[in-house]
């Protein structure tokens, strides 16, 4: 009776958000429960669209895909003529490690010094950062958040877009940082001579090997069991000598992505290349490589005057065409929900909806090693989905509703609620 | 000697008789066939437009056209006026002029730069239209100026839409509290410096207009002793803001003043302002509606710095609710390219119409700057500046296909060169390389004030 009685002002809060919304000091929060998603048009991602087809949350899971799932006491949302997708992963951002861009006391997201790979973005997320909420009423649920400057920034975190603390928020991935000295000039304040950048970025490659050799020596004493001195540095980087974490590499003029071509040769480790913003001029080298990337953000201007005007629009097809595995990035904090419409415009631009929607879901996934949880709707993966009333890519389209780890997130946010305040607001009086 | 004065004479005849008859080029095309989104009158289906020495001559079915002029097949594309930035600082080899909280006097009309790669970029976006705005730096900048983008010229006074009205630029909150504040100790420091600023500058405006007026009664008389007052360019500009010849476009972001400028305004009998960027303009939207031109808003930029912070995506919807006249800009080389898309964006927040999202980059920003009589919508009789989508131009989908500016073609995808450079430095042997941070911004010109706290203040500052 008492789980029946909950059951049913569980159902009335679905039916009435918004008025709850408005109630003095109602504060609305993500909860978990069974969810029975009704005849919805499924868009799997890893299989094919499935029409008609109900979905049930459990436990945080996707316990079932089938048509006509029995009811029983599960909380039934109708979801006729709308569709449900996988959360949306956005491969490189700083969301919860800045809260106002211009503010350094607000920015979280670079240590002193040039290597300084031990540093946790995890850390420094704030659970409650307000672009968090922003975010994911777009239907991404799921960011790697980056650490910048230096040689090695840091530890990355593929965070989810709820919890109360940055645990609950771990998706469950690290990958260390690097960036790849640039022999490119660095836009119109760069007054040094091509022979001197040339010469700066192979001194800057140097120091790096110089880097990496220390770690590698490190790492081979450590095997060997020897004693090592504390040595945060060098610990960190030598887990990933060691294979143990992976190196993501952020490059983007087409020089410096051959020369970092070179740099990964003869090293047995697993690394992605990241930014890429060049990469339609080397693509077959990328291919070659097998070297997975993630490039964006997408809405960006050419790097060159004298590229294409479309040939950031057009850089992530032209690499998934020559065979590189493509996920996409916004490289944003504040507006990490436009990540659909950066995927969108790969999609026009060359790409196509559906791989545009891979380089978004399942790609990222896989890169994330975390495929058995998200990145596609299949039974057994993590409750991460949304439910849209047309193509998520389209900015007409509305998110209905957006479950992490089967938690039913709230969907407002700062913006909504500044919208339901203002939208209608008496003037003042005329004397 | 005689013989080679006579040349000279005759090959600078020549040169400046070709100089004045550089007409601007005005073009005729038959587009057939299109879905013409004219703004101010609907969606026409399978409808034909005739240009006509670079006017809308015909809008019709079926029209029949002399067969000399171009024909362009649009069948299942969709046509729409070419589209209008509000808020821009492309082709500009300057932004600020940021010795003085008041620059009225200086001309962003001397700062036109035809090479802007930008311009092009602009137009592969389906851009016609920007408005070249001074910087943000001062309480009140310099004059902007309207541009038309005629791709291709060297000249910059080409580039320049004769037709339309003078424009000023203000500024209020942190950017001159910045930079003449805490950079150079100079009110303003706040922005009850700010509101100081503006009155004082029209103030000593009517003084010295009065000062006039008492020299023009005496100046005719016998035994006049007096001397004339000293003819100032920055005050005159002041009194033409009071006469109304010219409308003031502001950069300001808080409700607070915002509502503050317009007070000012109603106190010296100022109508024409519209406000830009005003993040927090949803705020104070019955009275944006009430007392002047409207806003300029960004689709859904917020915390890059404190006083956007308390914005919302949905600020275009709720300003266009309330009856204000509201557009888009981009403020930014980068989203100028895609202004299409930043409009589509108020039908997710806030459920725009097609027609209420797309007038937010055509007829409100053409009003915004009072060129609306000659852009801004397909009429006849209209200047033929105008873009060829594939597909409805709110569809993420959506490519430009071709542009044109006063019945010339300036862009076609299918005939783009990838270089579009007008000239090449000689001497540059390695291109520079730009990633995203770099864009051109309002406080473009002001950071060497600033070496002492931060540079990077600058990387996304508007």
């Amino acid at each position: 009776m008492k789980n029946k009685i909950s059951i049913l002002f569980l159902s009335l809060l679905l039916l009435h958000l918004p008025l709850f919304a408005q109630i003095d000091g109602e504060v609305i929060k993500a909860f978990k429960g069974d969810f029975l998603l009704k005849n919805a048009r499924i868009y799997t991602v890893s299989s094919e669209i499935l029409e008609g087809t109900d979905l049930l949350i459990q436990d945080g899971k996707i316990a079932a895909i089938g048509k006509g799932l029995p009811e029983e006491n599960h909380l039934v949302i109708d979801c006729s003529g709308k569709r449900l997708y996988p959360g949306f992963i956005d491969s490189g951002t700083s969301l919860g490690l800045v809260e106002v861009n211009s503010l350094p006391e607000t920015q979280d997201y670079m240590e002193l010094g040039k290597v300084t790979p031990q540093m946790q973005a995890l850390t420094a997320v704030n659970p409650n950062a307000v672009a968090i909420p922003v975010t994911r009423v777009s239907g991404v649920t799921t960011v790697l958040t980056q650490p910048r400057g230096g040689y090695f920034p840091g530890t990355a975190a593929l965070i989810q877009l709820n919890g109360y603390t940055p645990d609950q928020m771990d998706a469950g991935f690290r990958a260390v940082l690097m960036n790849f000295p640039s022999a490119a000039k660095a836009g119109g304040y760069d007054s040094r001579s091509a022979e001197t950048i040339q010469k700066e970025a192979e001194k800057a490659v140097e120091e790096i090997d110089a880097i990496w050799e220390k770690a590698s020596t490190y790492h081979q004493i450590q095997e060997k069991g020897g004693e090592v001195d504390y040595y945060p540095e060098m610990a960190h980087l030598a887990r990933v000598v060691s294979g143990e974490l992976p190196l993501f590499i952020e490059v983007n003029a087409a020089k410096d992505i051959l020369s970092a071509l070179e740099w990964v040769k003869d090293k047995e480790i697993d690394v992605v290349f990241t930014g890429v913003a060049e990469g339609w001029k080397v693509a077959e080298k990328l291919s070659e490589a097998g070297i997975p990337v993630i490039t964006g953000p997408v809405l960006a201007l050419p790097t060159r005057k004298s590229n294409a005007y479309d040939s950031s629009y057009a850089n992530a097809s032209v690499l998934q065409k020559a065979g590189v595995k493509v996920t996409i990035r916004t490289q944003d904090t504040e507006n990490v929900r436009n990540l659909p419409f950066h995927a969108g415009f790969a999609a026009a631009y060359g790409m196509g909806t559906e791989e545009a929607l891979k380089a978004i879901t399942l790609h990222p996934a896989e890169l994330f090693n975390v495929a058995d949880k998200l990145g596609s709707l299949e039974v057994g993966k993590n409750a991460t989905l949304f439910l849209a009333d047309g193509d998520p890519f389209e900015p007409k389209t509305q998110i209905h509703q957006v479950f992490i780890d089967g938690y039913k997130i709230p969907m407002t946010n700062r913006h909504i609620r500044l919208y339901q305040e203002f939208l209608d607001r008496e003037m003042k009086p005329e004397n | 000697m005689v013989r080679k004065i006579l040349v000279s004479i005759i090959i600078l005849t020549l040169f400046i008789g070709t100089s004045q008859a550089q007409e601007i080029e005005k073009g005729d095309v038959f587009i057939q066939n299109a879905h013409v989104i004219t703004i101010t009158d609907g969606i026409k289906e399978n409808t034909d437009v005739w240009v006509k020495n670079g006017i809308i001559h015909q809008i019709g079915n079926q029209l029949q056209v002399p067969r000399d002029v171009p024909v362009i097949d649009a069948s299942g594309k969709f046509l729409m006026p070419g589209i209008i930035d509000a808020h821009s600082h492309v082709a500009l080899g300057a932004i600020n002029e940021a010795s003085s909280p008041i620059t009225a006097e200086v001309k962003m009309e001397d700062v036109i730069d035809p090479f802007d790669i930008g311009i092009y970029r602009a137009l592969a976006g389906g851009t016609t239209i920007s408005h070249a705005m001074h910087g943000s730096a001062n309480a009140i900048g310099g004059q902007n100026i309207t541009l038309k983008h005629r791709y291709g010229t060297f000249n910059p006074d080409e580039l320049v839409m004769e037709e339309a009205p003078r424009t000023i630029k203000f500024a209020l909150g942190e950017n001159p509290t910045r930079v003449h504040g805490r950079g150079k100790n100079l009110q303003p420091r706040s922005r009850m410096g700010v509101e100081a600023v503006i009155r004082n500058g029209f103030e000593e405006a009517l003084q010295y207009k009065e000062s006039w007026e008492a020299w023009n009664k005496v100046k005719d008389q016998k035994n006049n002793r007096q001397v004339p007052p000293t003819f100032n360019s920055r005050l005159e500009t002041l009194l033409d803001i009071l006469d109304g010849e010219i409308i003031i476009h502001c950069h300001s972001y808080r409700a607070d003043e915002i509502y503050m400028l317009i007070q000012v305004c109603q106190d010296y009998g100022i109508d024409k302002i519209v406000f830009s960027h005003v993040n927090e303009g949803f705020k104070v939207a019955p009275e944006l509606a009430k007392y002047t031109m409207g806003a300029s808003v960004f689709s859904d930029w917020w915390a890059y710095k404190f006083e956007v912070y308390y914005s919302t995506a949905y600020n275009a919807a709720i300003l266009t609710k309330n009856g204000v006249i509201t557009s888009i800009n981009s403020d930014s080389a980068e989203l100028i390219r895609h202004l299409y898309h930043e409009a589509a964006k108020t039908q997710r927040y806030g459920g725009l119409s097609d027609e209420e999202a797309l007038a937010l980059i055509t007829i409100n920003p053409a009003r915004q700057l009072g060129i609306d009589q000659w852009v801004g919508s397909i009429e006849e009789g209209k200047q033929a500046d105008l873009v060829l989508f594939d597909k409805h131009p709110l569809s993420i989908y959506a490519i430009p296909q071709m542009t044109w500016v006063d019945g010339i073609k300036y862009f076609d995808r299918e005939e783009d060169k990838t270089d579009q450079r007008l000239k090449v430095d000689p001497e540059e042997t390695l291109e520079p390389m730009f990633l995203h941070a770099d864009h051109i911004n309002c406080m473009s010109d002001v950071d060497f004030y600033f070496t002492g706290f931060g540079r990077n203040l600058f990387e996304h500052n508007h």
